[in-house]
């Protein structure tokens, strides 16, 4: 009973941590709160189960495809829309305040053309259900590789955070954002490519997600909610804080829905978020 | 505060004006008085929204978290108490769950407020649901009480009056200035010796009341309650863009916002409801980009730019 809790908490730890990694990249060096994020997530899926039921394809064929587009395709976004916005506004308080009325647009909008393109149902596709057994517990193939490529590419990401100029640039101005320019960082450039980044990993995720779980047109609004959370709780630009997060609340939700009941796994992650803000504003693992 | 001729004339009018919408039912059929109500009822939510939201600039989304509140309040107690002691303990809740719910975030800015307050209808529609299931063994109440549409619209319209009275009179008192300075700069307040957690919770308390009161005198035209439909955040979100395109910060701005988007979207549901939410995201982006002050500013500024050209 406890390390089958333990186990189902960690592998949707695991998918939500990716999903935080991306949106903590995306506020932390952009500073746009972008509360499409999920829907992004959405388009992963559904992009993945066409291309799984219309063109054949392996889940992990479409998943790798999917990273250029939420790349391409969130770079285009900050370009067309974003932009223009963080252009005009005089101060962060208004940009905040504009950025996140045109993201709920943006949200409703792309729920809309899902629910008229595809309706209100269930979504999913059928790969991998035979179960493999670890540490006693019976999990669904799917889920396993989905937790193995979602620690994969956020452990790639991490390293390339870590270890190469495009990271340190990146790192430079979520850290000190009015010194990253002195020392020759074109923020606009980097604040584009964080953007495009988080946008490749939340198509990631979506396509990650869609392995082993359905998911509906609607979906996006809640994920932005749970990615949101933990970015809080490990503190805004903290990658390794995002990913230890991820996994706590992961935990939380399975244990709540095991020992008291499964509808109350939201009251239980936004009780979380409530004590995190109150007691440590700016994330558990802040110095 | 003098009492000039045009407060007199203006007192005149609106008592005309409000005798006329009162009078408004004799004249509509069954349907007209369902959407007489409904559109009150968005523009009472719009003004209290803007309340708070307008000065303080703290986008909430709680709305239906109170909305709910006091539907449901009606739906447990409507037939052990008088609809009008429901009310008063509604409103009750409503304060003391707002002055709770205040205290604990009103420090929270930004982003962190969106996603707070957002969360807290989540939050209570879950909890409502489980207590109910859970406890009670009744998911799913009935609401009867003995009065029709027309009196809960008059009911409703006495409230927008009373909220857009309550925007009018803050805006010409001290407190009006204190919410003014908060809005601009904070900090700046906070030096010139306004007390800003004080005022931002007052407000925030006044604003969720109202709201609670619009929740509880709808809640007889639901007959039927469940936490999913009186906790659905498209009350939310459709309050925050009514009081946004007429403009949080004036007082009729939410009224001018409430009235074209409320016929929109009744129209939306009957004959396309399957846009709704495209429209709907249209619209927050349109906001944004073309009118980010509100419709009723960019007239005003229409009107100055005329008369300076002419004059020149």
């Amino acid at each position: 009973m406890l390390s089958s809790t333990l186990i189902v908490g960690l592998v949707l730890g695991g998918t939500y941590a990716l999903l935080a990694l991306g949106l903590t990249i995306q506020y932390g060096v952009a500073r746009i709160m972008n509360l499409a994020y999920g829907e992004l997530v959405i388009a992963g899926a559904f992009f993945t189960m066409l291309m799984v039921t219309q063109a054949g394809l392996n889940p992990l064929v479409a998943l790798i495809l999917a990273l250029p587009l939420g790349y391409g395709f969130s770079w285009l976004l900050y370009t067309v829309v974003l932009h223009p916005l963080a252009r005009r506004s005089k101060s962060q308080g208004q940009l905040e305040v504009d950025s996140i009325l045109v993201t709920f647009g943006l949200l409703f909008l792309m729920q809309g053309l899902y629910q008229v393109n595809f309706g209100g149902n269930f979504q999913g596709y059928q790969w991998l259900q035979n179960p493999v057994n670890i540490l006693g517990t019976k999990i669904a193939g799917g889920r396993v590789i989905g937790l193995v490529f979602a620690v994969l590419i956020g452990a790639l990401l991490y390293l390339a955070m870590i270890k190469t100029r495009w990271g340190v640039n990146m790192r430079a101005v979520a850290s000190r954002p009015q010194f990253a320019a002195l020392v020759g960082i074109d923020m606009r450039k980097e604040a584009r490519m964080a953007f495009a980044t988080g946008g490749a990993l939340a198509a990631a995720g979506g396509a990650i997600l869609s392995m082993y779980q359905t998911f509906t047109a609607v979906d996006g609004t809640f994920l932005t909610m749970k990615a949101l959370v933990i970015v809080i709780m490990g503190g805004v630009g903290n990658l390794i804080g995002a990913l230890l997060s991820g996994i706590i609340i992961g935990l939380v939700e399975a244990g709540v829905s095991v020992a008291i009941d499964p509808g109350l796994t939201l009251a239980a992650t936004y009780a979380i978020f409530l004590v995190v803000l109150l007691w440590r504003p700016r994330g558990l693992f802040s110095t | 505060m003098k009492f000039e001729k045009k407060h007199i004339l203006f007192l005149i009018g609106a008592v005309l004006v409000v005798a006329g919408l009162a009078a408004l039912p004799l004249a509509l059929k069954d349907y007209g008085d369902g959407l007489l109500l409904g559109l009150f009822s968005y523009i009472t939510l719009a003004s209290a929204w803007a309340l708070f939201s307008g000065p303080t600039k703290y986008i909430s989304l709680a709305t239906v978290a109170f909305y709910g509140t006091g539907a449901y309040t009606v739906a447990v107690l409507n037939e052990t108490l008088p609809f009008a002691v429901v009310l008063v303990v509604a409103l009750l809740i409503g304060l003391v769950i707002s002055l709770l719910v205040g205290l604990a975030t009103l420090r929270l800015a930004g982003v962190y407020f969106v996603i707070f307050s957002f969360g807290l209808a989540e939050m209570v529609r879950q909890l409502i649901t489980w207590f109910e299931t859970r406890v009670t063994g009744t998911l799913g109440r009935y609401v009867f009480v003995d009065l029709t549409t027309t009196h809960l619209y008059w009911m409703l319209l006495g409230l927008a009056c009373l909220t857009l009275f309550i925007r009018w009179w803050i805006g010409e008192s001290r407190l009006g200035l204190a919410i003014h300075a908060i809005g601009d700069d904070e900090t700046v307040a906070r030096h010139a010796g306004v007390n800003v957690t004080l005022v931002k919770l007052a407000l925030f308390a006044i604003s969720a009341a109202i709201i609670t009161l619009v929740g509880a005198i709808q809640s007889p035209r639901y007959v039927y309650i469940e936490p999913s439909i009186v906790f659905s955040p498209t009350v939310s979100f459709l309050t925050l863009i009514m009081a946004l395109l007429g403009g949080a910060t004036r007082t009729w701005g939410p009224v001018f916002g409430a009235v074209p988007l409320f016929f929109l979207f009744e129209w939306l549901s009957t004959n396309l409801p399957d846009h709704f939410s495209i429209v709907l995201g249209l619209i927050f982006v349109g906001i944004v980009f073309i009118v980010p002050n509100g419709v009723l500013a960019l007239i005003e500024g229409l009107f100055t730019r005329k008369r300076r050209g002419t004059r020149t």
